[in-house]
């Protein structure tokens, strides 16, 4: 057995431990256990890799391990401590953050590769130079994407999409200039293509910043998975330039992953996956029915919502981007205890789409100590409403609004949304009686059964909990 | 405020405007009420249930004379004659049909409010008592075509021999249309149904039935939510259908509707003449002329050629008990309306478009006709309306989704020919890797719960760190350009790998269910 049959053998080994871990995670039960087959996976690769890097440098052994160690320790060290600080609410952020090292790092590999071409092992120089061009156009595209999604869930940026005239038409335009640059990068006589593959990489950047640019906020869960997605592309690209399966099959688990979840995401929508990365969505950003007279809301106090929450038997609450926002997991889940101490039946209704990340309701939730059993998906619980007394809405807005099923005409027509006002009441907790996200007036406030608690979503809750 | 609940005087009127269970949601409501003795023995509610919940029992002048009253069944003129001025009656009043009635409750200055006036937008939809009978009365539809029938429903095989299921079409799939669905469905019929509205064959489909589809049946959209007739041709296309489908069914039942019009004859003579022997027609729309021609209000009528069509007016009045549960409900949340306090004071707000359009008379004006309420859309389930909607054809669209995912599907298969055709071999290989993986991370990440989905993200995020790998291979190279970019690539993706693993632990670590929380405790 030589070096090189042992390495890709671990190699191997790896790629079924990372699918062994996909897999894992797709069940609360055997979640820890697939964290644990990536987390091996990846040690035994990185393990694998390094003592073939070392016996393979072109350097002394003791050098190349300083080389590769110091940078690895440090960036471990800083993923630690990103990952320890990071608040549950401040998720959506790291995760997109991370998404754009990892395009980075596509990058870097895509240059040291060509300016390496040593490294180059299968095939020929043409095959090798698109590889290149392709895996740096993804990671650049993934990086910018990333650092705007970043920037926008993170509130640094505004969360409004951008609009440039034509600008389908731009993100072709680049799109067939990067083709045009690649051709050149390959046709460029040998030793001087760091200016096509510059320009690659530039055209990559412009591309990825536009098009998250002109994403809207709304639309932020897919397009932190879609570029989950891309992140893994990247991944792949690497695989092919530098002849290594490893690589191709992670960065192809990883790209297919993010795909499907973007599409479940856009189903669950009932958007089309191909206008929410256009940036269709937000057109003309009109706010529909304002005009409309839909009669009065009422309003009413903490103390009274207290009162009705003791009388109840079955009390759902459906929670929204707001809870995240307002930080109320914690009274929320606090509420949740006294209720069920008291005998109530409460659970949760999580709209697919709730949130800026896929799942980021439950997250909240789940570091609150809400018992995920409790946590159901919109399917399984919307045909309870109609049995349920009390719903609490907090912070939601187009996820509970009948709009979507009764006004064909409405810009969210068609989505599926959790029909809370099935229930004998509904209180809703917002901040002002402003618009929902997609810029729609929500006829759920003016329900004969609905009542509105204005006012910050923890302070409330907290004056619940307190009235109890 | 008093609230008057009398005994309905009419002979085939067995409901009641108040149950003991409504009565006591109104009494919650801040109103006292009274029930005039025997008011619901018709309905199986005996006068001590009323007095269990606290509502008292009086004569019939008394309940008459309250603040409030309410009444199924318009008044007669002596109860008329007792109405108080001021008051409040809420009743089935028909005022399109009974001007005159109207003018005389105006006159008296009693503020009348007519049940079968509650606009159709969806905010009315608890108060509309039109669909909450209909849904009764398309339940009963097949109830009463079941006795009339000489067969079975459902199909069954049995040791004499087989039986076919009963074949029932259903035309108009408002509220009692789709109940008469679901009724004749749960009973094993095969059943087809039609509505000139295309929009709604997903409803009917979701009842179980089969859409009947016509070509070029549409018409104008009207701003009111109701729909005038149709043209010739078009009526001429539907009348072919209407007699392929009623010559193959068992039961016809029909519920089409034009509001302030007669109903259309949809089944003509000739029709019933072609139909089996011994198959029921059940005529919903009979009050207004029905849509069979041999449809007589009220009375069951059997053709030369053994074909019974059934006309009974009220099919809902035969379901007493639920049906005033249902009328009594749709009262009381007329009253949470009326009563926005909970304090038993009514406030008349004509403002409200639900309360402007329900009222006929008010302070001694007749308020009759309302002005007409704009209903952008058709609302989602409407009895009465056929409102049709240039929608293309679902059929259409779907066999274009196809198209268009094969020829996406081609497309991708010749570019990939191409790229693999000018591809060296070895790469061949990798993209026999990179497909199998693609198709592996799609079934495994098929059936991830949603719970599960942000974890999910933060691991293939770690795993995506694998990059690094690539930067491993080329530190070592003799080029420091190369390694400098090289490190900086393994710093990039070491801080995803710890950052991506560490975060999902502290995730996983979060979810607990029910069950382990306390056990931790």
């Amino acid at each position: 057995m030589t070096a090189e049959s042992l390495v890709q053998t671990t190699f191997i080994i790896a790629a079924l431990l990372f699918i062994l871990a996909l897999a894992g995670l797709s069940r609360h039960e055997s979640a820890r256990m697939g964290n644990l087959a990536g987390m091996v996976g990846m040690t035994l690769a990185g393990v694998a890799t390094v003592g073939y890097a070392l016996t393979h440098s072109q350097r002394g052994i003791p050098l190349t391990l300083v080389l590769l160690v110091v940078p690895l320790l440090i960036g471990s060290a800083i993923g630690l401590w990103l990952a320890l600080r990071v608040q549950m609410t401040g998720m959506p952020q790291l995760i997109a953050m991370l998404h754009s090292f990892v395009g980075l790092a596509a990058v870097l590999v895509g240059f040291s590769s060509f300016l390496d071409t040593a490294a180059s092992t299968g095939g020929s120089e043409t095959a090798h130079l698109v590889e290149v061009g392709v895996g740096v156009l993804i990671g650049a595209y993934t990086f910018t994407g990333s650092v705007v999604a970043y920037g926008k869930l993170s509130g640094r940026l505004a969360g409004r999409p951008l609009m440039l005239p034509g600008r389908t038409w731009l993100n072709l335009g680049a799109f067939l200039a990067s083709v045009a640059a690649i051709v050149w990068l390959v046709m460029a006589p040998h030793g001087q293509g760091l200016w096509p593959l510059g320009l690659v990489t530039l055209l990559g950047f412009a591309l990825g910043w536009h098009m998250v640019s002109s994403i809207g906020g709304g639309d932020m869960p897919v397009v932190v998975s879609m570029l989950n997605s891309w992140s893994g592309w990247a991944a792949a690209a690497a695989g092919f330039m530098l002849g290594n399966d490893l690589l191709i099959v992670t960065g192809a688990l990883v790209g297919s992953s993010g795909a499907i979840l973007s599409y479940l995401m856009c189903k669950a929508m009932n958007r089309s996956f191909i206008s929410v990365i256009l940036g269709g969505f937000g057109e003309g950003a009109t706010v529909s029915g304002v005009d409309r007279d839909y009669g009065e809301h009422r309003e009413v106090s903490a103390s009274e919502v207290a009162a009705l929450l003791r009388d109840a038997q079955s009390v759902v609450i459906t929670p929204g981007y707001g809870m995240a926002v307002a930080q109320a997991q914690y009274p929320v889940a606090e509420l949740t205890r006294q209720l069920r101490a008291r005998g109530i039946k409460v659970r949760f209704g999580i709209h697919p789409v709730a949130g800026r990340l896929p799942g980021h309701m439950n997250v909240l939730l789940a570091e609150a100590k809400v018992p995920y059993d409790i946590v159901l998906e919109m399917d399984e619980i919307n045909d309870d409403f109609s049995d349920t007394d009390v719903v609490l809405v907090i912070g939601a807005n187009d996820t509970v609004n009948p709009a979507a099923l009764d006004e064909p005409d409405s810009p969210i027509a068609g989505m599926p949304v959790l029909e809370v006002w099935k229930a004998e009441t509904v209180v809703v907790f917002k901040r002002s009686m402003n618009a929902g996200y997609a810029g729609v007036q929500n006829p759920l406030f003016f329900r004969e059964n609905t009542v509105m608690l204005f006012g910050d979503a923890k302070d409330r809750v907290t004056d619940i909990t307190a009235a109890l | 405020m008093l609230i008057g609940i009398p005994r309905e005087i009419r002979p085939a009127q067995t409901r009641v405007a108040a149950t003991p269970a409504t009565a006591t949601q109104l009494i919650k409501l801040g109103h006292e009420v009274v029930v005039e003795r025997g008011a619901g023995a018709q309905a199986a509610f005996p006068d001590a249930a009323y007095e269990a919940v606290g509502a008292s029992l009086v004569e019939a002048d008394h309940a008459w004379r309250a603040e409030i009253v309410f009444s199924v069944d318009s008044p007669t003129d002596e109860q008329l004659g007792w109405l108080r001025p001021g008051s409040l009656l809420v009743s089935t009043l028909d005022p399109a049909a009974h001007p005159d009635l109207v003018a005389r409750l105006a006159a008296d200055g009693v503020t009348a409010m007519s049940l079968d006036a509650v606009p159709r937008i969806s905010r009315a939809q608890s108060l509309d008592v039109l669909s909450s009978m209909a849904n009764l009365a398309g339940y009963r539809a097949i109830i009463e075509a079941a006795e009339h029938f000489g067969g079975v429903f459902n199909g069954q095989v049995t040791a004499a021999g087989k039986m076919p299921p009963a074949h029932v079409f259903v035309v108009g799939a408002g509220v009692a249309g789709l109940a008469a669905i679901g009724t004749a469905g749960s009973l094993g019929a095969e059943v087809r149904a039609f509505d000139v509205r295309p929009e709604v064959a997903e409803q009917i489909e979701s009842m179980g039935a089969d859409f009947v589809r016509v070509d070029a049946v549409d018409s104008e959209i009207s701003s009111d939510g109701y729909a005038r007739g149709m043209s010739a041709e078009q009526a001429e296309v539907a009348a072919r259908m209407y007699a392929a489908e009623s010559a193959r069914a068992d039961i016809v039942v029909t519920t089409a509707q034009v509001r302030g019009k007669p109903a259309p004859l949809l089944i003509t003579d000739e029709m019933i003449a072609a139909m089996r022997p011994g198959s029921v027609i059940v005529d919903l729309a009979a009050s207004t002329g029905g849509n069979a021609a041999l449809t007589r209000v009220d009375e069951i009528v059997v053709s030369d050629n053994q074909v019974t069509v059934i006309g009974i007016s009220d099919l809902a009045a035969r379901l007493p008990r639920q049906a005033s549960e249902l009328v009594g409900t749709n009262l009381v949340n007329l009253m949470k309306l009326l009563t926005p306090a909970k304090d038993g004071a009514v406030v008349i707000d004509l403002e409200d478009q639900v309360i402007r359009s329900m009222t006929v008379s008010h302070a001694g004006d007749v308020l009759w006709p309302p002005p007409p309420v704009h209903v952008s859309a058709a609302p989602a389930v409407v009895p009465r309306t056929t409102v049709v909607a240039p929608v293309e054809d679902p059929q259409v669209l779907a066999r274009r989704k196809h198209q268009r995912t094969l020829y996406g599907g081609g497309l991708v298969l010749v570019l990939f020919a191409l790229v693999g055709a000018v591809s060296p071999l070895p790469l061949l290989a990798h993209w026999l890797v990179l497909m199998l993986a693609v198709v592996t991370g799609f079934y495994v990440i098929s059936n991830v719960s949603h719970a599960l989905h942000t974890p999910l993200m933060a691991e293939t995020n770690a795993i995506s760190g694998i990059i690094m790998v690539g930067a491993l291979l080329q530190v070592g190279s003799a080029n420091w350009a190369v390694t400098v970019v090289a490190m900086a690539a393994i710093l990039l993706a070491s801080v995803n790998i710890a950052g991506g693993f560490i975060v999902t632990r502290k995730m996983l670590n979060m979810f607990r269910s029910g069950h382990t929380q306390e056990a931790s405790k």
